[in-house]
């Protein structure tokens, strides 16, 4: 008997209980289901944080202002001495690999052009920023180091506030903006960077040139004229990020005169080294779910074979009548572990396809990328069918080593 | 059937092996602390071309002989050949190509496969022989009109008498041209006018050369055969030729 009839005969079999069959592939089902949501997840995940960690720019460090401790209470971020252009210069003359090196200055106000308003994010940044962050701008250009040391009225701007202030389909180049009052021309469109980990428009945002923005624009009042408010780092690839900072942190401690045992007033942070740790996290989800599914099977295949082995009493007597006409006891075997693997794949497919959906739900509420791979399809049926394999085989066994005298006389 | 051709003589004096040849054999089964001899030191021969009606009340050994002859089971001791071959010596797979070759099994409750029509009834034991005909429609289409069914093939058994169920399960046991026609009780579940039209098929197919061992313990079915055994007590009491009776002069089949 060729196995593409003992299929037909499994087929037959199972429409002959379709409830039941149903009801017995459950377990397959959702253990198939959730290695999909697992593979779909855990694989969409991934690439966000990726895609997360490209944009915050790789190999790049983060100097950020920290909070002053006075008799053990924290007196909040921004309490201490600022950041400054020194503290810039010094990083970039005396720390070796740096490739570019950039302040951010940040705050917020309200941007009007014609009559038309939005407010939005206002960061001063030196002409390296673009480098650093490894953000092109996609229209127009970027502001030059002449341009950002004269403190030229320059604004580049984000998707987001090219939609809303240019939605007119106006080209923003060479047109004014203007904020808190003071005109910027916009000199060039940044290309799209989409949302941050956090939830937020990356894309919502202004570029100015630092020397511009400090003050007037992002400035408050205990701002002091040379403030960079934190100070972004790009090493080059051969750099070891751990090292640098290291050295930054010493650097810093120097310029801050912070005595041996006292604590940092600062932070030097590596934002990809905190995205790839969520990842981590992530992966402990993938591992449940991969549990899930293992325990799933476990317990469809215990059902498989409980179903096969009810399946094999009813059907004694067929058992009999083909191994009266010749059936090997391979031949019956081979039936009843077809029939198994067949139960279990049509679990399987139900189960790739609910699986399938639930994947696209979480993918499509997380706004993650909707990856459902052939491969993960593959390995969940190949597990449907190595549970078939591995449950109905001792049922498939039963059925084979009956006595054909006994089978053919039962009831 | 090949070596059939001697048919209507119930013992060809021929030189050639019997079909089945038992030499002392004896059956015995273990039920607890009790032995059961179910079969005690039987000798029998059955040529070729024979039709044969085994008979006795239940407990006598008959179904015990017919397992036997139909190589669903091998004796605890004696001698036993199928064919020429010592079914003692022959592995299970080799068992089940025996039963697929040479013997073809008609039951007294049918065992057709439900929800199966009848030309597929007939292709099951070709989907077990090797090699596989490449023609098992063919073959089962024409079984299937031998027992006068040509035009029930996509029948299902629900939608088929008593009658033709037997006549498929026969057509069945049939397909693979076995040398042998093993039935038991094939007219156990039928009513007599049924039972007579099963028994003239059978005489038919003798006719035709193909050797048929009958198991029963109808008097008048037995009377069909040729010759006729009869158990008791596992051992056989009578072995008799039976005049046979001549179809067109039967006295029901006139009827």
């Amino acid at each position: 008997m060729n196995p593409l009839e003992s299929f037909k005969i499994a087929l037959l079999a199972l429409r002959t209980n379709l409830l039941r069959s149903i009801l017995t592939t459950l377990g397959i089902i959702i253990g198939v289901g959730s290695v999909i949501v697992m593979v779909a997840v855990g694989a969409g995940a991934r690439s966000e944080v990726d895609r997360q960690i490209a944009a915050l720019g790789s190999q790049t460090l983060n100097v950020i202002p920290g909070s002053s401790r006075v008799m053990g209470r924290s007196g909040g971020s921004g309490t201490t001495l600022p950041i400054s252009e020194g503290d810039l210069k010094a990083i970039r003359d005396k720390i070796p690999g740096v490739v570019a090196i950039s302040g951010l200055l940040g705050g917020s106000a309200q941007v009007v052009r014609g009559n038309t308003n939005w407010t939005t994010s206002i960061n001063g940044v030196h002409d390296e920023f673009f480098t650093v962050r490894e953000w092109q701008v996609l229209d127009g250009r970027e502001f030059t180091k002449d341009e950002m040391r004269s403190g030229a009225r320059l604004a580049v701007i984000g998707q987001t506030v090219a939609l809303k202030l240019f939605g007119d389909g106006a080209s923003p180049l060479g047109q004014t903006i203007r904020i808190k009052n003071v005109p910027f021309t916009v000199i060039g469109v940044l290309g799209p960077k989409g949302q941050s980990s956090f939830g937020s428009d990356q894309d919502d945002v202004i570029m100015l040139p630092i020397t511009a923005a400090r003050g007037r624009i992002v400035g408050r009042s205990q701002v002091v004229n040379d403030s960079i408010g934190r100070i972004q780092v790009k090493f080059d690839d051969d750099v070891n990020l751990a090292e640098a900072q290291e050295a930054i942190e010493q650097l810093m401690r120097q310029r801050r005169r912070i005595q041996p045992g006292a604590e940092d007033d600062f932070f030097v942070r590596n934002f990809a080294e905190f995205m790839r740790a969520r990842t981590a996290a992530l992966s402990t989800m993938t591992w449940l779910l991969a549990a899930t599914s293992a325990i799933s099977l476990i317990v469809g295949g215990i059902g498989i074979m409980n179903i096969m082995l009810v399946s094999v009493t009813e059907r004694t007597r067929e058992i009999g009548l083909r191994m009266a006409v010749g059936g090997r006891r391979r031949d019956i075997l081979m039936q009843f572990l077809v029939e198994a693997v067949t139960l279990c794949l049509l679990g399987g497919l139900i189960g790739v396809m609910l699986g399938g959906i639930v994947a696209f739900i979480v993918a499509t509420s997380a706004q993650w990328p909707i990856l459902i791979s052939k491969e993960a399809i593959l390995v969940a049926m190949a597990a449907a069918a190595a549970t078939g394999i591995f449950f109905g085989f001792f049922p498939a066994r039963r059925a084979a080593y009956l006595n054909p005298i006994d089978a053919l006389r039962s009831e | 059937m090949s070596d059939a051709s001697t048919s209507g003589a119930p013992r060809p004096a021929s030189g050639a092996p019997p079909l089945i040849g038992a030499r002392g054999i004896s059956k015995v089964y273990r039920m607890g602390d009790q032995t059961v001899r179910a079969l005690d030191d039987v000798s029998l021969e059955i040529r070729s071309g024979e039709f044969v009606a085994i008979m006795g009340p239940s407990g006598s050994g008959k179904s015990t002989m017919m397992n036997l002859i139909g190589a669903l089971d091998v004796p605890t001791s004696g001698v036993l050949e199928i064919d020429g071959r010592d079914i003692a010596k022959q592995s299970s797979d080799e068992l089940a190509d025996l039963r697929n070759r040479t013997i073809g099994f008609v039951f007294q409750q049918f065992n057709l496969l439900p929800r199966t029509d009848a030309l597929r009834q007939v292709m099951l034991p070709l989907a077990y022989a090797r090699p596989r005909p490449t023609n098992a429609e063919e073959l089962a289409r024409h079984r299937l009109e031998q027992v006068e069914l040509g035009n029930r093939l996509d029948h299902h058994p629900r939608q088929l008498s008593g009658g033709q169920q037997q006549r498929v399960a026969i057509a069945r046991a049939l397909v693979n041209a076995p040398k042998l026609l093993l039935a038991d009780e094939p007219t156990g579940a039928l009513d007599s006018r049924t039972s007579e039209e099963i028994m003239r098929l059978f005489c038919r197919l003798n006719d035709e050369g193909i050797t048929v061992v009958l198991v029963t313990h109808e008097m008048d079915v037995a009377a069909y055969a040729k010759r006729r055994i009869m158990f008791r007590d596992g051992k056989i009491i009578e072995d008799i030729a039976q005049p046979g009776v001549p179809l067109a002069a039967h006295p029901r089949a006139a009827e």
